[in-house]
């Protein structure tokens, strides 16, 4: 589904990713794991069209999608969450995903017609999938960082992707958070069958609902495999897993 | 969730304002009468910027250009051509609307400052044209004793004409303002980098909010022409745009309604206090600072705040 070869963006000189490889097949959960600054946003931001990479190819469903728009990447069936909490912030929780429903649908250029005629119940059914119904009317600014890292799911959802990035879903979550978010990915890769892309740093997370994991370092791919053989695998558990 | 485009629940404060102002006119004076047309033509012109400003996030600070480019238009058309005088007031907003593509199509490429300060030059340039073609414009004479057709010559009824406007767009604008399109453009001003991200192609509805909004501004120049009977460059200047700007500012931009208390605000202090001091401004000035110090959402904004207080809070 999704291919990424010899991929590669420097920062004034700075290697943030250096000739990293990935590939994602259809229905799969692949987790991309690495120390910090080892790169693992820059991937994704790279994929999602944010940054424009200096050299390798980005394929998605058999077409190359390196150097499109954000906009554009999306319409393709990508989504992606934000590791830093980016939502509307003086709009409810029901607009933030209402906004993403209606860019799917193509209907953001309707001017005369109410906007609650619109979207609403595919906005509604997302909500209740993520347990934010009861503060659909709530202003998003004003929910707890949990609530707004589960919104910025939702709001990713709203353009029924194909394959929905994760950039840390549960970053900056209490423990609890965390569990319900995991429970959470557990059931929209179960229900809606979605092809997900994730980094994290909770290992647990990683490791109980990836299929397969790709290790970053220093920009590099060190390895993508299944979770056994990443385990075992020395490179790996000397650059990050620390021998255990 | 509000379904319906228009809620009574919520409107019948304005339903009530306007049946009220349809009968101001019998209250008083010719000169208090006239004074309201012009709040109702400065109130649509900050409605129109705010549509971008407070509800697009767009730094639009030459607004009063795409204004004066409407009120040219009617005017020139009405005193140069035979044309009847209804072409003169239709062509007017599509003037501005196509000015506004024009600039907006070349600002759109910019972010914030950069875009204020890209529409400046241009809109600047338009009145360095206006005011230096004497041939077509008059120059800085502007043009004076524009025929109004009969029927809305007399100020009684110049007013309920510009009135019935101002209500016809401002129901428009809410209509846009709760429509898909409106909730986009709120949300690009939220968040443009996030839009992107949702696919929506953030630069094309900024410019469609620029061109529906400078529509607006073009029909409040015609209304400028009914009431005044004259123009002049001074509509163009970047001096009125950033008077508008503050209209919003002080009405509270995030709001609906905000900026037509805003306009009424301002222009009841430049006719009030500017009879007693040309130095009105400093007025002006005095009141924006305690603004910002105390009621930071503008008036309409501490309004709402204070009535629904209790009930937004879950």
């Amino acid at each position: 589904m999704l291919q990424v070869e010899s991929l590669t963006k420097s920062f004034d000189g700075f290697l943030a990713v250096s000739g990293a490889n990935l590939s994602v097949e259809r229905g799969e959960i692949v987790a991309v794991i690495g120390p910090n600054g080892a790169g693992k946003t820059t991937l994704f931001k790279l994929i999602t069209g944010h940054l424009r990479p200096d050299e390798g190819r980005i394929i998605f469903e058999g077409q190359s999608i390196s150097g499109l728009r954000p906009y554009e990447v999306c319409r393709r069936g990508i989504s992606l969450s934000f590791q830093v909490v980016n939502v509307f912030n003086r709009m409810t929780v029901f607009e933030n995903v209402q906004v993403a429903v209606l860019s799917h649908q193509k209907k953001t250029r309707k001017l005369f017609s109410s906007s609650g005629r619109h979207g609403i119940e595919e906005t509604e059914e997302i909500l209740g999938n993520v347990g934010l119904a009861d503060k659909a009317r709530r202003v998003s600014g004003s929910l707890s960082h949990g609530d707004q890292k589960v919104l910025e799911m939702a709001i990713a959802l709203g353009n029924r992707p194909d394959l929905l990035i994760l950039d840390e879903p549960t970053a900056g979550m209490s423990p609890e958070e965390t569990s319900v978010t995991i429970d959470l990915i557990h059931r929209l890769t179960r229900e809606l069958g979605l092809t997900i892309l994730f980094c994290e740093h909770d290992m647990e997370l990683v490791f109980s609902i990836a299929h397969r994991i790709m290790v970053m370092q220093y920009g590099r791919s060190l390895i993508q495999g299944a979770p056994q053989e990443v385990r075992s695998n020395e490179e790996v558990q000397a650059a990050y897993l620390g021998g255990t | 969730m509000q379904r319906g485009p228009f809620n009574w629940k919520t409107l019948w404060p304005y339903a009530a304002v306007f049946a009220a102002l349809l009968f101001l006119p019998m209250a008083l004076s010719r000169f208090y009468i006239y004074i309201t047309a012009v709040i109702y033509v400065t109130a649509l012109l900050a409605m129109s910027l705010n549509m971008v400003v407070g509800h697009g996030g767009l730094y639009q600070f030459h607004h009063a250009a795409f204004y004066g480019v409407g009120a040219y238009t009617c005017a020139l058309i009405l005193v140069r051509t035979e044309l009847p005088a209804w072409v003169a007031f239709a062509a007017a907003p599509f003037a501005a609307a196509f000015t506004g593509l024009l600039i907006g199509w070349f600002c759109v490429r910019l972010n914030k400052l950069y875009f204020g300060m890209l529409q400046i030059s241009l809109g600047s340039l338009l009145w360095a044209i206006v005011f230096r073609w004497y041939d077509l414009t008059g120059g800085d004479d502007g043009i004076h004793g524009v025929p109004i057709p009969d029927a809305i010559s007399t100020i009684n009824t110049s007013y309920y004409f510009i009135l019935l406007v101002l209500a016809a767009c401002v129901s428009v604008m809410y209509l846009i303002y709760r429509s898909p399109f409106g909730k986009t453009l709120q949300a690009i001003r939220d968040n443009p980098e996030r839009c992107e991200a949702v696919g929506i192609n953030v630069r094309r509805h900024q410019l469609m909010g620029i061109v529906v909004a400078t529509f607006f501004a073009g029909i409040a120049g015609v209304l400028f022409v009914v009431v005044e009977g004259s123009v002049f460059p001074d509509l163009l200047f970047w001096v009125l745009s950033l008077e508008v700007f503050i209209m919003c500012l002080l009405g509270g931009w995030f709001t609906f309604a905000g900026p037509m208390v805003g306009a009424a605000v301002t222009v009841a202090l430049r006719t009030f206090v500017g009879t007693y001091t040309e130095y009105w401004t400093l007025i002006l000035g005095v009141i924006l600072i305690l603004l910002i110090f105390f009621l930071p959402e503008g008036v309409m904004g501490f309004i709402i705040e204070k009535v629904q207080g209790g009930e937004a809070e879950e």
